[in-house]
């Protein structure tokens, strides 16, 4: 339709006067297109060239060979993991871990910045905020090592507390499977529920003050102020969050688990991630252990736009 | 009614409570730090005689004398120290030079990459291909691969990008008038406005290289290039026993010894929190916030 209205000449003016045109916007913006370029360079190096790897997935990778000499193979390697012995044991670890996240540490932030929010002495506020972001600057082997000082059998802490006051055996928790999960999830909440509140305080820092007046006015007590103007104030940040941390269910923290993992939990602890590097690094199984990894990426995509549209199709505002 | 509503018994109530478990939430952070503490000026004895403690009967300094007289331990705190400023630096240099592009609204381009850029948050080729490009380039064993592939976090850039979004066009504009260039406007005006937003992702960017374990893990096997973290690793683990053979005749690991290397680990950040505090939690804000 409209190069059917737009007579021959001034297109082809237009068409003429249109590179030229290119040619100087990024000399005029060049200063700006020279700063962007060591990041470019990095994203495309280590982000979308590692993309381009995800190939080897479909081959028989043989380094020697490289990417263009190695066989093609189709989804051999995805039909070796979904009817081989790990997959339903790794499924299975790394959904029950997810589910544990779900309950008890996605709404642990909500919960703390809610209490913190209505603290009004204001300097225990801010002494216990402070106190409770510390552990987001800890390492992961720190927190495991804290973590095995605290509970193994040899010198634990809790073990021999349990010991003391409830008598029996000394519990090695570490070392028993039945105690990973429980063990990971404390973590995690020890190690995040603090920092995350950030983002929920200022959330709340946000909600309009004139509401608490006009819910008190109309006799709202703390609990329904709470039910009725805080939470719903507040609920398109736990939307955003929830879509965030959807995405990321199947991405357990490599190190956490990876240092938390031993020869006698092996069996609870192994998800998708440890269990990549496992068979890739240490075995050399480079194109099974990309198309484990390329699975759970396709999961973990899914999950995010699916979380989203969810999100869409019940009246918020989603991420994108 | 207004003033009333904190003085009625269910809120009194709800009050002490309230009050009691944040204080709880706060002493289980702290004390398990303070325990490790004093565990490693404590002696040998005393930590396998004594459940829990916060200030050791004998003080002690064995420990750190050991430590510090012991070449694997010097070597990887050396390491991890060099590591995390060089790797830093080129971080937040990075991140800021490409931050600033992306803040005007007007290059053409500039939402393409921003969607580049937000693709690899939500996608990537994972920990094998990564890996691969690694070795083909070369960086296996060498302090470059423990920052290079870290070298822009898509979070922090995107952060950046706002708050420079936010700063008075107006400024920059005079500036031009005076005959800056972009350049100059870059370096003499944005980036000295900038100090506090610089201050905050130094310090994450610092934490996350001080703290990263899987690089060193993923990318370097000799054992003179360890990192302080693999050393944590290596000492504290439940295999620790085994994984020792390797530098046994270097290191006796008594439990005095996981404590202290725990603290020496931890300090160095523990030490500048209290400064950078202020700083991260208005650099985060103007993050969330905004969006």
């Amino acid at each position: 339709m409209a190069t059917d209205l737009a007579p021959p000449p001034v297109k082809a003016a237009k068409v003429a006067g249109h590179k030229p045109d290119r040619a100087r916007t990024l000399w005029r913006y060049r200063w700006l297109y020279l700063l962007l370029i060591p990041g470019l360079a990095y994203f495309f190096v280590f982000k979308y060239v590692p993309m381009r790897g995800l190939q080897i997935a479909f081959q028989d990778f043989v380094p020697f060979l490289g990417y263009n000499g190695s066989e093609w193979v189709g989804f051999k390697h995805f039909v070796d993991l979904f009817t081989g012995p790990d997959f339903n044991r790794l499924m299975y670890n790394t959904l029950y871990l997810a589910f544990l996240n779900v309950i008890f540490v996605f709404p642990a932030p909500i919960i703390v910045a809610l209490m913190l929010n209505e603290l009004r002495i204001n300097i225990l506020k801010r002494s216990v905020q402070s106190l409770i972001y510390i552990p987001h600057f800890l390492s992961w082997t720190i927190v495991a090592s804290l973590t095995y000082i605290l509970f193994s059998v040899d010198y634990g802490v809790l073990a021999g507390w349990v010991h003391e006051f409830l008598g029996g055996q000394k519990i090695d928790y570490v070392a028993q499977p039945d105690w990973f999960r429980p063990i990971i999830i404390l973590q995690t909440l020890w190690k995040t529920t603090g920092w995350t509140t950030i983002i929920y305080l200022a959330a709340l820092a946000g909600v309009n003050a004139e509401l608490y007046e006009a819910a008190r006015m109309d006799g709202a007590g703390r609990w329904r102020q709470l039910w009725h103007v805080t939470l719903p104030a507040i609920r398109p940040t736990i939307v955003v969050m929830a879509i965030l941390m959807s995405g990321n269910l199947l991405d357990m923290s490599f190190e956490q688990i990876w240092l938390m993992t031993n020869n006698l939990n092996r069996g609870t602890a192994d998800v998708f991630d440890t269990f990549v590097y496992y068979v890739g690094i240490n075995q050399g199984a480079f194109s099974y252990a990309t198309a484990v990894g390329l699975f759970k990426g396709v999961v973990g995509v899914l999950l995010i736009f699916g979380s989203n549209w969810l999100a869409k199709r019940l009246g918020q505002r989603g991420l994108f | 009614m207004t003033v009333n509503q904190y003085r009625s018994v269910g809120s009194r109530v709800f009050d002490a409570i309230n009050i009691a478990v944040l204080v709880g939430l706060g002493m289980i952070t702290l004390l398990p730090l303070l325990y490790v503490l004093a565990g490693s000026f404590a002696s040998e004895s005393e930590i396998s005689s004594r459940t829990f403690f916060l200030w050791p009967e004998k003080f002690v300094t064995s420990t750190y004398e050991y430590i510090f007289a012991t070449d694997v331990f010097i070597r990887a705190l050396l390491t991890t120290i060099g590591v995390t400023i060089v790797g830093t630096v080129i971080q937040v240099a990075l991140t800021l030079t490409m931050a600033y592009p992306l803040a005007k609204r007007y290059l053409p381009g500039r939402t393409l990459v921003l969607n580049l850029v937000i693709f690899t948050v939500v996608f990537s080729g994972g920990i094998i291909p990564t890996y691969l490009v690694v070795r083909d380039l070369g960086m296996l064993n060498s302090y470059w691969a423990l920052i290079l592939p870290l070298a822009i976090n898509p979070f922090y850039l995107i952060i950046v990008k706002s708050f420079f979004q936010e700063l008075p066009e107006a400024l920059e504009e005079a500036a031009r008038i005076d005959g800056a260039t972009e350049m100059g406007v870059f370096f003499k005006i944005v980036l000295p406005l900038s100090k506090p937003i610089i201050a905050t992702f130094s310090l994450f960017y610092a934490v996350g290289i001080w703290n990263d374990y899987m690089s060193p893990l993923l990318y370097i096997d000799d054992s003179s290039r360890w990192t302080l973290q693999v050393l944590v690793r290596q000492l504290t683990g439940a295999d620790a026993q085994n994984a020792l053979s390797a530098m046994e005749t270097v290191f006796f690991p008594t439990q005095g010894l996981k404590f202290a290397v725990v603290v020496i680990a931890t300090l160095p950040i523990l030490c500048f929190y209290p400064f950078l505090q202020k700083h991260f939690v208005k650099g985060v804000l103007i993050g969330s916030v905004k969006e």
